[in-house]
């Protein structure tokens, strides 16, 4: 069947794909690769092997991981599309980037998946495998000869690859193992290092027994020498190993490492996608260092649970995505009320209700913020990259037990399976806290001895002598009695209030990625920040005056905000949830529903604050951003 | 390693308590309310046992029953509707040290926290869960609660309830990891107070449900209960209930019951008249999820620091000069 795959390439007169002599390598700063596959023939296992070596050599690297919705979608469909996006350069990466240079597919139905949805740059070399032109389904052949004629019309350089036939020379099921054989093509068509690759093998299967790691070994070294000896072209993107160890993760185990840092020692949870990865993590690891996990029998409980563990005097955290916060709401009402510490980790997802489970959005701002019913000040921190995942978890920790106050860390899809290599943190003691404080209080000291400047009161524990006291959700007064006085309900809220201005008096301005004044200002908060500050990095290089700000706390805001923004003609905030179109028949400047943090700055800053969103469940790709802020330039 | 914190505790000192110590706020329940008894037998469950105050902890959702941590001087947490478990769980798995107790009523524990009930019976974790079942919704004045009988006329049920009562006592016995069930009366002091000892010093998560007066919104539910004595079955038994001769002189109708007998159990739950009253079940060997997950232990930084730096290792990416098989120390 080779034979015929070669001589019907070179009749559609693409490259022959036997390589004559010896192939000229072309370097390159930076390319996109993707690997698509049915669900569950391992193309997410190859990509993210392939990003884990090419980040050992020392490249920048970031992937993005492509899933559908269900577990097992029917084989070979559109929406079926499973597997790995990774982006490799010379430099760091900080996002998913654009369009894809070369993509390798299990079959075409999920390559076309991709296509549709503009995943592919004109003229993307396409390894694609060629055994369905054969298939004894004269629908499934005829629908693959059909989709190549229309691939190659397109203009894409399409390689027809006999990627089970090669792999069953070495295995009887070729469906398990095709994805190490396509590891070993690419790390041969990129210059990976070959002792690395094999290595990952080993790291990859390690729970596995030699036999395994054996059979994908061959498998890795057939499909190197497979793409060495047939393919024409190679490339290299030169590397430059740190000269500091660093840590190659995704967000979400970089936030269930951040929790070990902290120093926490339970997390409750209820299993959720996306967010589930990071308790999946925690479960393994946690209780080597004394921590526990908690499935709690719902997210209510799990986060009455962690309230509960919290007030006790081990500060807990409880990790959910956008349904199980709404769930949460109530018992994090609680905690605010009885300001109980506690950090709530929201690895976002498409809302509302079911929404996108495993699509990245930005949706749950404002429920985080303002959520819960009557006046429930919160904080609210998003961390914008793999590494921020793992220290905002320890601040927010920090921050909990300092302020006695309910801290929401907003990650989403798109972090907690992006890997992104970052520098290995150095342990500090100071990221842990202190045991808590059992001694006993004073005779007649207040649960809530609130301070009047900041609000803060002193944290009591069951346990201290003297402490005895009922918490209650009812507002009350500082005692811990009821109010049953009007001025009392108003004395706790006015407290509970005045701890987030306090928090805000603590924090700097943000610094600005590009001068300090210009024509244009593009904010942004969470995972955006690479492909926002990419974006506009082209647009500066055009010599444009644009600058980027990335919002690290969203409640409370850094002071000076309006300060910066008054020195832009012009502020657009970049955001991956919804917002009105102007262009829409019904849609005015009066009736615009904003962007979450547009809406909140215009609030605070009454600068007239524009705003665009995207909201596809994709990474916002930093091309579409820079035409976005173009034509704003332009308006 | 790690250390369980209790063994750190050492107690300096032998105290004797009053039940002054254990009297909070004044109850603001109505007269002749159910609740009293129960708080009454709690607070002397407290001084006969001599807790230490800030070592016990009484937690509660919403409703008249969740307002008892108010009057106890102890620590208490009143939180929200249908939460108390929860709440209690979290304490009890960071502070296995503490006395934890759980007041919930029939609407609290067996409508809108029906599924901490269930779950909380399989943790099984040391505390006392009392179920104040009054058959009503009081705190927001007459609704059918799920252990209204059938027919009962209620705000919500103007033309009487349309649903047979749930019986919590069955629905408890069938679950698994139940490790103490029993029933109480809020008009048999002595009874209640046994129960309630008993129920402390059991290992496990222990569940009494009391059968208690509203007088306010039901004040003859019970009547026919508190004029007839023979309609109140006495579980006896070795392992159980031992009778005082005053109280074995009016309650004649007793039936002998072992508590490690679950199937009786099961059938004595299911008999709604006469009201049987006692320790259906007890089962000590049923182990506690605080256990199992080790609760309790004491970390130093050194520890967590060892089992992360581990963690990086298997994540680091070395620089070239660094040989990757041997991490910096």
């Amino acid at each position: 069947m080779s034979t015929t795959t070669l001589e019907r390439e070179s009749k559609t007169a693409k490259p022959s794909p036997r390589a004559q002599g010896a192939k000229k390598t072309v370097e390159l700063k930076e390319t996109i690769i993707e690997i698509v596959s049915d669900s569950g023939e391992g193309a997410q296992r190859c990509g993210q092997s392939l990003a884990q070596i090419a980040a050992k050599m020392g490249n920048g690297v970031w992937t993005v991981e492509i899933i559908p919705a269900e577990i097992q979608p029917p084989a070979r469909s559109v929406a079926g599309a499973s597997g790995n996006r990774v982006r490799i350069g010379s430099e760091a990466i900080t996002n998913g980037g654009d369009e894809a240079d070369l993509v390798v597919a299990f079959n075409e139905q999920v390559l076309l998946g991709r296509v549709r949805a503009g995943e592919l740059k004109p003229g993307c070399i396409i390894l694609l495998e060629s055994m369905w032109r054969n298939d004894r389904n004269p629908a499934i052949a005829a629908s693959y000869a059909a989709t190549y004629d229309e691939l190659v019309k397109a203009g894409y350089k399409v390689y027809e690859i006999p990627m089970e036939q090669e792999c069953r020379k070495l295995v009887s099921d070729p469906r398990r193992g095709k994805n190490m054989f396509v590891m070993g093509m690419l790390c041969s068509l990129y210059s990976l290092d070959r002792d690395l690759a094999r290595e990952q093998i080993g790291i990859t299967f390690g729970k596995k027994d030699q036999k395994i790691i054996k059979t994908n070994t061959d498998l890795l070294e057939a499909g190197w020498d497979w793409a060495a000896a047939n393919l024409d072209f190679q490339f290299s993107i030169p590397a430059k190993r740190a000269t500091e160890p660093q840590l190659v993760i995704n967000g979400n185990t970089s936030l269930a490492l951040g929790v070990l840092a902290s120093g926490m020692e339970i997390c409750a949870m209820y299993p959720i996608t996306p967010a589930t990865s990071v308790s999946h993590y925690l479960s393994d690891v946690f209780e080597r260092v004394g921590g526990l996990v908690h499935q709690a029998e719902d997210e209510i409980a799990a986060c009455a649970f962690a309230v509960g563990a919290s007030y006790a005097g081990k500060c807990t955290v409880t990790v959910t995505s956008g349904p199980g916060y709404s769930l949460k709401q109530e018992a994090i009402g609680l905690a605010v009320m009885c300001e109980i510490p506690l950090v709530v980790i929201n690895v976002q997802r498409g809302g509302p209700s079911t929404g996108q489970p495993t699509k990245g959005e930005q949706g749950d701002l404002l429920t985080s913020i303002y959520g819960s019913h009557g006046d429930a000040p919160k904080v609210v921190i998003a961390p914008s990259s793999i590494e921020d995942c793992f220290y905002s978890v320890i601040t927010a920790r920090k921050i909990a037990e300092t302020f006695n106050m309910v801290v929401v860390v907003l990650s989403d899809a798109n972090l907690a399976t992006g890997q992104q290599p970052f520098p290995r943190p150095q342990f500090s003691e100071d990221w842990l806290a202190p045991p808590y404080d059992q001694s006993e209080l004073p005779t007649g000291a207040k649960p809530y001895d609130w301070d009047a400047t900041t609000g803060l009161a002193r944290r009591f524990i069951p346990g201290q002598p003297h402490g005895m006291h009922t918490l209650t959700g009812l507002a009350h007064d500082r005692d811990s009695h009821v109010a049953y006085d009007p001025l009392i309900n108003e004395e706790g809220l006015r407290h509970r209030s005045l701890k987030l201005a306090a928090l805000q008096k603590t924090l700097l301005p943000p610094k600005l990625y590009g001068d300090e004044k210009g024509d244009l200002l593009v904010i942004g908060w969470g995972s955006t920040k690479g492909a926002i500050e990419e974006a506009v990095g082209r647009l500066r290089a055009e010599g444009l005056k644009v600058s980027s700000m990335h919002l690290q706390f969203l409640q409370p805001m850094a002071s000076g905000l309006k300060e910066i923004m008054q020195r832009f003609k012009k502020v657009i905030t970049i955001e991956s949830n919804w917002s009105d179109d102007l262009k829409d028949q019904l849609i005015d400047e009066e009736n615009r529903r904003y962007s979450a943090l547009a809406m909140m700055l215009r609030a605070r800053t009454l600068i007239d604050v524009d705003c665009w969103s995207e909201v596809r469940g994709r990474p916002i790709k930093p091309g579409i951003v820079a035409d976005v802020l173009r034509a704003k330039l332009q308006k | 390693m790690t250390l369980e914190t209790t063994h750190c505790l050492l107690r300096m000192y032998e105290e004797h308590h009053a039940l002054e110590d254990y009297q909070g706020g004044v109850p603001r329940w109505c007269n002749g309310c159910g609740d009293n008894a129960i708080l009454a037998a709690m607070q002397r469950l407290c001084r006969d046992n001599d807790l230490r105050p800030e070592k016990t902890m009484f937690v509660s959702g919403i409703g008249c029953s969740s307002r008892l941590p108010h009057y106890m001087k102890t620590y208490g947490f009143h939180g929200i509707h249908g939460r108390a478990l929860p709440v209690a769980e979290g304490i009890k798995m960071a502070r296995p040290d503490l006395n934890v107790f759980v007041n919930t009523g029939d609407g609290d524990c067996c409508s809108i926290g029906a599924a901490h009930w269930i779950h909380a019976i399989r943790y099984n974790m040391n505390m006392v869960v009392v179920l104040h079942d009054n058959h009503v919704y009081g705190l927001t004045k007459k609704q059918a609660s799920p252990t209204s009988p059938r027919g009962l006329k209620s705000n919500t049920t103007p033309r009487g309830a349309y649903l047979e009562a749930l019986n919590p006592l069955t629905v408890t016995l069938g679950i698994q990891n139940v490790s103490f069930v029993a029933q109480a009366v809020d008009w048999i002091p002595e009874v209640l107070y046994d129960i309630f000892s008993a129920a402390f010093h059991h290992r496990g998560l222990s569940f009494v449900r009391v059968l208690q007066r509203c007088p306010e919104f039901l004040p003859k539910m019970f009547d026919p209960w508190l004029q007839d004595p023979q309609k109140t079955m006495l579980l006896t038994h070795e392992k159980g209930l031992k009778l005082s001769a005053n109280l074995a002189k009016v309650y004649k109708n007793q039936r002998q019951h072992d508590p490690l007998d679950l199937n009786a159990a099961r059938e004595i739950a299911s008999i709604d008249d006469p009201i049987p009253v006692g320790i259906l079940y007890q089962n000590p060997e049923v182990p506690c999820y605080e256990d199992l997950r080790h609760a309790g232990q004491f970390r130093t930084s050194d520890y967590v620091k060892a089992g992360l730096e581990k963690e990086f290792d298997k994540y680091t990416v070395w620089p070239s000069d660094q040989d990757e098989s041997k991490p910096a120390a």
